[in-house]
C-alpha cells in the first residue's frame, strides 16, 4: 500500500499560557512512502516523527493537510477502520492475558463479513507467532518474557491481521546493544517476507541506515531529506543532515575559500575554482583522511585508537568544530605515535561545504 | 552503654504512643473476650457468676439480634455491589471527559466530608411522610402516579430503600476517587494499541480496562464489605436511636445499644455481639481474598 | 463515499457518547447536591410557610434568617459548635505530637525489638474500633471521666494508621540530611523539630485535617460517653436537636442547624481540595 502525505501539519496548542504559541509538530510534510518499502523516519527527540507516525495511524488528527492510503483519503478516518498495524515503544502488551490471547485480541474484534471461526483465528495466530519465532512462547504472559520476546509478541500482534501499513515507534529503543542488532535484521526479515509497508521511527540514525529501503531525516517539524541511506550518507543537503548521519559522526571546520583554493585555518587543502571568495562550514567524513607524510591538513595528534578492523586516529585542529576529529584508516597503515602532529589529504568526495549563513550544502566542482 | 542509652530514648519517643495503644486497644482487645465469657456480669457491682458460653447463646437467640443481623447482610448485599458499580460508571464517564472534569469530581467529593448525622436528617426530611406533607420524594413518586409511601416510619422495605440509598450515597466518593485515579493510571498506549486493532468501547472496557484496574475494584469490595457490616451511624440519622423499635437496627448498633441507653448495662452481651460481628467480618474478608487470589491475575 | 459514511458515523457515535455521558454524569451531581440544596432552601424558609406547604416548594421567595436565630438561642447549638471545635482542636494537636514522635522513632532510630513493636503496631491496624469500644466505655466509666473533655478525647488521640503514614514519610528524608546533623552537633530531637517536621509539613497538613473531619463528624464515642447536654459534639447536639429539638417539630430551624454544622467542613475541603482528595486516596477511612 502506498502512503503518501500531502502538505501534512499539526499544531497544538502551547503549554505556556501566556504565549498562548501553537507549538508546530509537523510542518507541511509532504511524501510518498512507495509500497512495499521500509521506511525509516529519523531525527533527534521532539522533532517531530513520532507525531508523523501517530497522524499516520490516526490516534492524532492533522491541523491541515491529507493523508492518502493508495487513492483513499483517510484523513479524517478513525484508527479502527484504516487497517494498520502499530508497534508501541514500550510494546502496550496487555499483561493480564497470554501471548496467544494478545495476538488473537485484533482478530476477534474483526465483526460481520470478516468475522472469523475460532480455528481460523488460531491458524493465523500460529502463522503470526511463527513468523517471528515465538510460537513456542505461546501460553506466557509478557511479564515472564524478555524485551526482545515481548517485541516479537508485539509485532506478531500488529501483524496478525495483515495489516495495509505497519507502524513501529522506536522499536528497538527497549532493547539492550545485542538484542538490538539482532532485532533489527529480523525486522528486514519480516518486511521483506510479508511485503507490507513498513514505516518506523527512531533517533538511530545507524539503526536507520541499516535497515531502511528509505530514509526522512526530520528537524524541528521539516523534513531534512528523503532518500536511499547511501544517498542520504553520500549526498546530505545541509549541515544538519550531514552531522546527523555517520558514526563517528563528521567532522565539521570553519573554512574559507580563498584564491581558487579552501583553507582551513591557514592549511590550503583542496583546490576550489569555481567558487568565489567566502567563508564556509567545511564536513569531512571519518573516511576522508587520508595519512600522508606531508599532506595539506596539518592536525595536533592526540591519540590513536585501535578498534581492530580499523584505526581511529584523534587529533585537534583549531579551525575544528569537533573538541576531537576523528579519522578512520585501515589498520595496516603506519603511524608514528612519538610525533605530535599529523598531517592528511583528504579524499574529495568525502568532503563537503556548507553555506555559513544557510548551512545548505554548496556544490563545488573539483 | 551509648547503645542502651540511645535504646532507651527511642522507647521515650514511642511510649507515649504505646500508653494510649495498652491502654485504649491492646487492653480493651483482650478484655473484650474475656468479658464475652463472663456469664451474668453486673455492671453495678461488678461480679459474675460463671464462665462460659452463654453470652453467645443469649445473643443469638435475641430476635433483635437476628433482626440486626438480617438488616446488616441486606445492607451489605445490596450496597456492596450496586456502590461499586455506579461508581465504576461515573469514573468511566469522568474519565472520559475533559470540561467540566475536575468540577464534577469536587461536586462528587462533597458527601465525604459532611457529618453524617447532619446530612441524613436532610435524607430524612426528603422522603418523610407527614400529616402535613407528603415530603419530596412521594411528591416525584405522584408525578410518574405512584401511591405515597412514608419511608421512614412506613413499610420495611421502603425503609431499607432509603437505607440503602443513603449509604450509597455516603460511600460513594471515596469509590469514585479511587476508581478514577485507578483509572488514570492505565498507561494510554494499551488504549490506543486496542482501538488501532478496532476494538469496540465496550470490548476495551471489559478486557483491558477491567483487568488493569481490578486490584482496585477489588479492594474497594473488600473495604466496602467490611464498611458495610459496620454500619451504625446513618441508620440512627435516618431513623433516630431508637433502632430496634424501627426494626432497622444493625449488628453495631445491637452492640451499643447492649451497653449502653435504655436498654444497656450489659457489656457481656455487647461483647459477645462484638465478638460475632469480628467473626462474620473475617471470615467474609477471608473468602473475599481466597475469591480474588484466583480471579486476579496481576 | 464508503470512508465517508464511516468518518460519519464515527463522528456521530463519538458525539451521542458524550451527551450521554455528560447527562449521566449530571444526574449524579443533582443526586449529591440536591440534599444540600434542600436543607438551606429549607434553612431559610419560614416556620409558617414551610408547614402550610403540604406540596413542598422548590423556591421561596420570602427568604428569612429567623431560623438561624432559633437554632442559636432555643437549642443550645453555639455549645455544640464550641465543644466540637475544643474536641477537634485538642484531639488533632494532641495527636499530631503523638504520632510524630512515635513515626519519628520508627523511621531514624535504632533500638532493640524495633521491627517486632513496628509489626504489632500494624496488626492493630486490623482492630476493628466496635470491639474495643465496649471496655472503653468501661474504663472511662470507671475513671469517672464521663461528661467531660478527657474522656472525651483520651481514646482517640492515637492512630497505627497516621504514625504508619508518618513513618513512610519520614523515611524518604535522605539519610544524609541525618548524619549531616548529628556532624553539626545537633540532637534527635533538635532533628525532627527544624528539619524533619518543616520537610514533611505537607504530609503532616493532610494527615491534620483528615483528623479534623473525622472528630466533626465523629459520633459513636461522643454519644455513648455523654449525656450531659453541655458536653454534647455537633453530631449528637444534632441528634439530640432531632429527637427534643425545638420543643415542636420545627424542620426549618432544624435545617438550619444542619446548615451551620456542615458549612465548616464543606470550606475547609474547597480550601484544601486537593490535599484532602490525595490524602483520603492514600488511606480512606470511610468505605
Amino acid at each position: 500500500m502506498e502512503v503518501i502525505l500531502q502538505n501534512l501539519t499539526k499544531k497544538f496548542p502551547g503549554r505556556d499560557r501566556k504565549k498562548r504559541e501553537d507549538v508546530i509538530a509537523v510542518n507541511d510534510f509532504s511524501f510518498a512512502i512507495p509500497d512495499g518499502k521500509l521506511i525509516g523516519l529519523l531525527g533527534p527527540s521532539g522533532c517531530g516523527k513520532s507525531t508523523t507516525l501517530n497522524l499516520i495511524s490516526g490516534l492524532i488528527k492533522p491541523t491541515s493537510g491529507k493523508i492518502f492510503f493508495g487513492k483513499d483519503d483517510v484523513t479524517d478516518l478513525p484508527p479502527e477502520n484504516r487497517g494498520i498495524g502499530l508497534v508501541f515503544q514500550n510494546y502496550a502488551l496487555y499483561p493480564h492475558l497470554t501471548v496467544k490471547q494478545n495476538i488473537l485480541f485484533p482478530l476477534q474484534n474483526l465483526k460481520g463479513k470478516e468475522k472469523l471461526s475460532k480455528s481460523e483465528m488460531l491458524d493465523k495466530a500460529q502463522a503470526a507467532a511463527r513468523l517471528v519465532q515465538i510460537d513456542a512462547l505461546m501460553d506466557r504472559r509478557p511479564g515472564e518474557l524478555s524485551g526482545g520476546q515481548q517485541q516479537r509478541v508485539a509485532i506478531a500482534r500488529a501483524l496478525v491481521k495483515m495489516p495495509r501499513v505497519l507502524l513501529l515507534d522506536e522499536p528497538l529503543s527497549n532493547l539492550d546493544a545485542r538484542l538490538r542488532l539482532q532485532t533489527r535484521e529480523e525486522i528486514r526479515r519480516i518486511q521483506k517476507e510479508t511485503r507490507i509497508t513498513t514505516i518506523f521511527v527512531t533517533h538511530d540514525q545507524e539503526e536507520a541506515m541499516s535497515i531502511s529501503d528509505m530514509i526522512v531525516v526530520m528537524k524541528e517539524g521539516v523534513v531534512q531529506q528523503t532518500g536511499k541511506p547511501q544517498d542520504v550518507y553520500d549526498n546530505p543537503s545541509n549541515l544538519f543532515v550531514a552531522r546527523f548521519l555517520g558514526t563517528p559522526p563528521i567532522n565539521v571546520f570553519e573554512g574559507r575559500i580563498q584564491n581558487g583554493q579552501l583553507y582551513i585555518g591557514e592549511d590550503a587543502v583542496l583546490e576550489m575554482k569555481d567558487i568565489s571568495e567566502r567563508s564556509v562550514y567545511v564536513g569531512i567524513r571519518p573516511e576522508g583522511f587520508l595519512l600522508q607524510e606531508n599532506g595539506p591538513l596539518c592536525c595536533k595528534l592526540n591519540g590513536v585508537e585501535v578498534m581492530g578492523r580499523d584505526i581511529s586516529i584523534v587529533s585537534g585542529h583549531p579551525a575544528s568544530l569537533n573538541p576531537a576529529i576523528r579519522s578512520i584508516i585501515g589498520a595496516d597503515s603506519q603511524i608514528d605515535t612519538s610525533k605530535s602532529t599529523v598531517r592528511f589529504a583528504l579524499n574529495p568526495r568525502k568532503v563537503f561545504l556548507f553555506d555559513h549563513e544557510t548551512e545548505e550544502r554548496m556544490a563545488f566542482s573539483l | 552503654m551509648r547503645k542502651n542509652s540511645g535504646s532507651f530514648k527511642a522507647w521515650l519517643y514511642l511510649l507515649p504512643a504505646i500508653l494510649f495503644l495498652g491502654i485504649f486497644m491492646v487492653y480493651p482487645l483482650i478484655d473484650v473476650f474475656v468479658y464475652s465469657f463472663e456469664e451474668g456480669y453486673n455492671s453495678a457491682s461488678q461480679t459474675y457468676w460463671g464462665i462460659g458460653s452463654y453470652n453467645y447463646s443469649y445473643v443469638l437467640r435475641d430476635p433483635y439480634f437476628l433482626q440486626a443481623v438480617k438488616n446488616t447482610f441486606i445492607l451489605v448485599i445490596i450496597t456492596v455491589p450496586l456502590s461499586t458499580g455506579i461508581a465504576l460508571l461515573i469514573s468511566t464517564g469522568l474519565c472520559s471527559i475533559k470540561p467540566l472534569r475536575n468540577l464534577f469530581q469536587t461536586v462528587y467529593f462533597l458527601p465525604y466530608v459532611t457529618n453524617t448525622l447532619a446530612v441524613g436528617l436532610v435524607f430524612m426530611i426528603l422522603f418523610k411522610k407527614t400529616a402535613y406533607s407528603d415530603g419530596f420524594i412521594n411528591l416525584i413518586i405522584s408525578l410518574f402516579g405512584g401511591n405515597a409511601v412514608d419511608f421512614i416510619d412506613g413499610p420495611y422495605w421502603a425503609k431499607m430503600f432509603v437505607l440503602c440509598f443513603y449509604t450509597i450515597w455516603v460511600v460513594m466518593p471515596f469509590k469514585i476517587l479511587i476508581l478514577t485515579s485507578a483509572l488514570s493510571s492505565v498507561n494510554p498506549e494499551y488504549y490506543h494499541a486496542a482501538r488501532v486493532d478496532g476494538t469496540s468501547r465496550f470490548r476495551i472496557f471489559m478486557r483491558i480496562t477491567l483487568p488493569m484496574i481490578s486490584p482496585m475494584i477489588f479492594y474497594l469490595v473488600i473495604t466496602g464489605f467490611i464498611g458495610a457490616f459496620k454500619a451504625y451511624s446513618d441508620v440512627v440519622a435516618l431513623f433516630g436511636t431508637n433502632l430496634n423499635a424501627a426494626e432497622m437496627n444493625t449488628i453495631v448498633g445491637y452492640v451499643y445499644d447492649m451497653l449502653y441507653g435504655d436498654s444497656g448495662g450489659y457489656p457481656s452481651y455487647a461483647s459477645a455481639a462484638a465478638i460475632l460481628l469480628f467473626a462474620i467480618v473475617l471470615t467474609i474478608t477471608c473468602i473475599n481474598l481466597l475469591i480474588g487470589k484466583k480471579k486476579i491475575h496481576y | 463515499m464508503d470512508y465517508k459514511k464511516m468518518e460519519q458515523a464515527a463522528r456521530t457515535r463519538q458525539t451521542v457518547r458524550n451527551i450521554i455521558t455528560y447527562f449521566f454524569l449530571a444526574f449524579w451531581a443533582v443526586i449529591v447536591l440536591f440534599p444540600f440544596y434542600w436543607m438551606l432552601l429549607t434553612s431559610v424558609k419560614s416556620y409558617g410557610a414551610y408547614n402550610s406547604e403540604y406540596i413542598p416548594k422548590f423556591y421561596t421567595l420570602s427568604p428569612t434568617l429567623q431560623n438561624y436565630a432559633d437554632a442559636f438561642s432555643a437549642v443550645s447549638l453555639g455549645q455544640y459548635l464550641i465543644n466540637t471545635v475544643i474536641f477537634t482542636v485538642v484531639t488533632t494537636a494532641v495527636m499530631m505530637f503523638v504520632i510524630t514522635l512515635a513515626a519519628f522513632a520508627f523511621a531514624r532510630l535504632e533500638f532493640r525489638g524495633k521491627n517486632i513493636v513496628f509489626l504489632l503496631f500494624l496488626s492493630l491496624m486490623m482492630i476493628p474500633n466496635e470491639l474495643v469500644i465496649i471496655t472503653n466505655f468501661v474504663t472511662i466509666t470507671e475513671l469517672d471521666m464521663r461528661n467531660s473533655f478527657p474522656g472525651l478525647i483520651l481514646p482517640s488521640i492515637t492512630s497505627v494508621f497516621y504514625i504508619y503514614l508518618l513513618k513512610e514519610n519520614f523515611e524518604q528524608v535522605p539519610d544524609s540530611l541525618y548524619y549531616a546533623a548529628k556532624v553539626d552537633g545537633t540532637s534527635d530531637l533538635k532533628y525532627l523539630l527544624k528539619v524533619l517536621v518543616p520537610i514533611s509539613r505537607p504530609t503532616l497538613i493532610t494527615i491534620a485535617i483528615l483528623k479534623v473531619i473525622e472528630c466533626w463528624n465523629s459520633y459513636v464515642w461522643p454519644r455513648l460517653i455523654t449525656d450531659d447536654e453541655r458536653y454534647f459534639l455537633v453530631s449528637n447536639g444534632i441528634q439530640e436537636i432531632r429527637e427534643n429539638g425545638f420543643g415542636r417539630e420545627n424542620i426549618p430551624a432544624m435545617m438550619a442547624a444542619v446548615v451551620v454544622i456542615s458549612v465548616p467542613l464543606i470550606v475547609l475541603f474547597l480550601l484544601f481540595r486537593n490535599k484532602i482528595m490525595a490524602g483520603v486516596s492514600r488511606g480512606g477511612l470511610k468505605g
